[in-house]
């Protein structure tokens, strides 16, 4: 019975998607975007920031440059650019212009304050391995670290569900502008992420309920469990696609289908794993299966396999300054990212917290002066990608965000200052050309619904 | 005489093995005391204490001489609310002292035994220019245990040595929402059982021996409680209450004004709404000035404007680093504050002089004024930028290693990385 309602479920979802004109159905039977964005930019009129220091988001820096923004496009950066007549000018002399931060580690929504069980909505920890679940399914749009975001320039984000379980299910990117719906958010087009644990969380969490995993060896027990099964499902799919998909399809399963999306190469691996070794076996496990791991995150340990990483094109999001809390994180240093980019690697600032996210600019600071003093010469130009370029492509989203070549999305910040220095104050945020944050215009400062109401409120945060 | 004594032998153990002299010339040297600032002046420290600061000052024969030209010296930062020397690794549990699970060990708690200077976090934030902290307890709440008060916090110098600089420099409770969870679920249970408590702690004071002698009636707290509470009760220790609502704060003031109380406020997250009221109770302010997130129902006014209103009332304020192995982002903290509109040197003094005074140190630490103990940290550039790094670190007069369990780390890898990568070399 209940299987037949989730068939005839899955059908009609298909059918609606047909019927709507915007869905394809995948080879493997599966609907592609069951939960499509909604997200649509507002029209803005093309404008010029003169006169700003940018980093382009490339590794350049170019001081006294234009940045010119049409339809919602970056459409050129350079020095001594001519501005057409139409375009609104905006005084950058003396400022910084940056791309959009992006945050490839974030809870909000899923965590959301004001922290309430009504509201604690990250992990499904009630099986280690809950690939089935999706984290858009527990944002809450409402949640007012969303602007607090927003006015510290981060323009896009990667919800993850949280670290409890082996698999923790699918990660969700958005774009970081208001929205009554998650849907007015989701980033078009963004690909899905799976979250996956290693390390003592998902062993704590089971062990102490007497089930497995409660060890590291149980940990890879369980990851490895689920990729045969995922292979088996993956198999049976084939079979039905290539047999000319007579007879019924195979019955779909929503935890295989995200770890099959992983085997196809769909979805993107992203690994909450501190431990170098606990890293090195990831991958032996990402090679068994044949799948890729696009990236680890908080990877305290990740300078002492630098070299491995960046060989396996895996990429790093990490922080400059947390460590110790648990004995995985006890090795954290400062110069993690660094030397991660000096492997050649892909080296991300995340902030996996909700005031971080607010200051990944000043985290990319530390880690930049850091590294610096250690004697690794890294340039800002450099240290910009670690919270733009990079966070982007370890998304999968860098062709559309990340730097401010010519065509990308304009999401762009204006900064009074030096934006890795202390004092940098995103004065003005766009989204896809798209005024979203104005420091000093509180039409753009608007509240969540939430707040309205609450005490407190009579100024910006 | 064994006072006497005790100085005595208190000043041999902080004074450098042989006597030694050290004099930092040629900085912006910010004192944070009466003297101000010094475009181009000179420190003295002589056996572990500051003999001079000034434009004109000559260095002694036979100085070590510091060359600070083109560098900022401030004093040693000093940090509180920290679990420093209590804490090692959080989720291992025998690491951590932080707090007591016993029954009948409430406010009796001290921070002050126990300490270890050996911890892998003080060089970290030692890195961080931070000197001195304030070692805070907190709470267990486990098996039922729910106690009023997490105990007494302990004032902590910084470089490797025996650590207690001063005990019993403050008793921590919680109100609000955590205070009130541990008082039955209601901000009214705790605050009548704060009121029972003390009316019973200076009954306990005047009836002592009658206790002993098992002829009193039974009290809510043990005897070693109510022996912690007497300097509360008596204004000479000062209350560490974290509240953050604004009605919270005015409950914690009326409190306080009620019993003859000396208050502390931690966290206050809405403080900036009733700053009048506060500055006007003159009680000052620790605070994290980046908590802006409305975290619960009783931060909903959180701002990160907080510190700089707080401090245009009159309120003194400390700020406070990110806790536990993140002390040293306390002057990046007060770098925030200043971009939200606190003035610079408020910053800086929320994080040198104003914790001293708050904590009733500042006749030996916050400032380089002649007679406090040496504590300085020079400063590439400006000691609030995340851009900036200390270029040394004095502490009682000695230098103090630029190296932690993190850089030796660093150190272990980070060359033969150097040697094989293909990325940019130095």
């Amino acid at each position: 019975m209940t299987s037949t309602v989730k068939q005839l479920s899955g059908i009609c979802a298909a059918l609606i998607w047909v019927a709507t004109g915007g869905a394809a159905l995948a080879a493997h039977g599966v609907p592609d975007d069951p939960f499509p964005s909604s997200y649509r930019p507002a029209p803005a009129a093309p404008f010029a920031i003169v006169g700003a220091t940018v980093l382009t988001g490339t590794g350049a820096e170019i001081a006294g440059a234009t940045v010119l923004v049409a339809d919602g496009k970056v459409e050129a950066v350079g020095r001594a650019l001519a501005v057409p007549q139409a375009y609104r000018q905006i005084d950058g002399r003396g400022k910084w212009v940056t791309p959009g931060i992006i945050d490839a580690h974030s809870h909000l929504g899923v965590y959301p304050s004001p922290a309430t069980p009504s509201h604690e909505d990250g992990n499904e920890a009630t099986s280690p391995n809950t690939a089935e679940v999706w984290a858009e399914h527990s944002v809450w749009p409402q949640d007012p670290k969303f602007r607090l975001a927003r006015a510290s320039g981060v323009t896009s984000l990667m919800v993850l569900p949280g670290s409890a379980n082996l698999f923790g299910g699918r990660s969700v990117t958005l774009k970081n502008v208001p929205s009554v719906t998650t849907q007015g958010m989701k980033f078009p087009g963004a690909p899905y992420g799976l979250k996956v644990a290693c390390g003592e969380n998902p062993k704590r969490v089971y062990g102490s309920k007497g089930r497995s995993p409660a060890t590291r060896m149980g940990n890879v027990a369980g990851y490895r469990r689920a990729w045969i099964d995922a292979a088996d499902y993956v198999r049976r799919w084939d079979r039905w696609v290539a047999g000319g998909k007579a007879g019924d399809p195979p019955k779909r399963d929503l935890q295989l289908e995200t770890l099959a999306g992983v085997l196809r190469g769909e979805i993107l691996v992203q690994n909450h794993c501190y431990r170098a070794d606990e890293m090195a076996v990831m991958l032996d496990v990402a090679r068994e299966f044949g799948f890729k791991i696009r990236a680890f995150h908080h990877a305290n340990e990740a300078f002492k396999i630098a070299p491995l990483l960046a060989k396996a094109g895996v990429c790093v999001a990490t922080w400059a300054s947390s460590w110790g809390a648990k004995m995985e994180s006890l090795d954290g240093i400062e110069e993690n990212a660094p030397i991660v980019a000096a492997a050649g690697g892909c080296a991300i600032i995340h902030s996996d917290d909700g005031l971080l996210i607010q200051r990944l600019n000043q985290e990319a600071g530390i880690a930049m002066a850091a590294a610096n003093h250690a004697g690794l010469k890294v340039s800002r130009g450099e240290a910009i990608k670690w919270i733009t370029a990079n966070p982007a492509k370890a998304m999968g989203i860098a062709d559309q965000v990340g730097t401010l070549e010519p065509g990308k999305m304009a999401d762009l910040i204006l900064w009074s200052a030096d934006p890795f220095s202390v004092y940098a104050l995103a004065e003005r945020v766009w989204v896809d050309g798209v005024i979203q944050w104005d420091r000093t215009d509180s039409r753009y400062q608007a509240p969540s619904d939430f707040l309205l109401g609450q005490p407190g409120q009579e100024f910006a945060r | 005489m064994i006072r006497a004594l005790l100085i005595t032998l208190a000043l041999a153990f902080a004074a450098p093995a042989a006597a030694e002299t050290v004099a930092i010339t040629g900085g912006r040297v910010i004192t944070m005391g009466p003297a101000g600032e010094f475009e181009n002046g000179t420190v003295v420290i002589t056996d572990g204490r500051i003999v001079a600061v000034g434009a004109n000052v000559t260095p002694p024969d036979g100085a070590n001489i510091i060359d600070a030209a083109g560098k900022i010296v401030t004093p040693g930062l000093v940090a509180t609310g920290t679990a420093l020397g209590l804490v090692e690794v959080r989720t291992v549990e025998a690491t951590d002292d932080r707090a007591t699970g016993a029954r009948g060990i409430s406010a009796a708690f001290d921070a002050a035994y126990g300490l270890n200077p050996d911890s892998l976090l003080i060089p970290v934030a030692r890195l961080g220019g931070i000197t001195r902290a304030i070692a805070t307890p907190a709470y267990k709440d486990r098996d039922g245990r729910e106690l009023l008060f997490a105990g007494q916090a302990a004032a902590v110098v910084l470089d490797g040595r025996p650590m207690l600089m001063q005990r019993g420099v403050a008793m921590v409770l919680d109100m609000g929402d955590a205070g009130a969870e541990r008082a039955g679920g209601s901000r009214g249970s705790e605050l009548v059982a704060l009121r029972a408590i003390f009316a019973e702690v200076r009954d306990f004071k005047a009836r002592r021996a009658a206790y002993d002698r098992g002829e009193t009636r039974d009290y809510l707290l043990s005897r070693a409680d109510m022996e912690a509470l007497i300097p509360v009760v008596d204004g000479r220790m000062p209350l560490l209450v974290t509240v953050d609502r604004a009605a919270d704060i005015r409950d914690a003031l009326a409190l306080a004004r009620e019993k003859g109380l000396k208050l502390i406020l931690e966290s206050a997250s809405e403080g900036w709404r009733v700053a009048d009221e506060i500055a006007a109770a003159g009680v000052p302010v620790i605070l994290t000035p980046v908590s802006n997130s409305p975290a619960s129902f009783e931060t909903l006014g959180a701002t990160l404007a907080n510190a700089s209103r707080l401090a245009a009332a009159g309120v003194v304020i400390a700020i406070k680093g990110n806790g536990n192995h993140r002390e040293r982002e306390m002057r990046y903290n007060a770098g925030n504050a200043v971009a939200n509109g606190l003035s610079w040197n408020a910053a800086l003094a929320a994080i040198t002089i104003n914790p001293a005074r708050i904590f009733g140190l500042a006749d030996r630490i916050g400032s380089i004024e002649p007679g406090k103990e040496g504590d300085v940290v020079i400063w590439e550039s400006d000691p609030l930028d995340t851009l900036t790094r200390p270029a040394a670190i004095f502490i009682r007069g000695r230098v103090q290693p630029m190296s932690s369990r993190a850089t030796e780390l660093r150190d272990r890898y980070l060359p033969a990385l150097l040697q094989s990568a293909p990325g940019e070399k130095p």
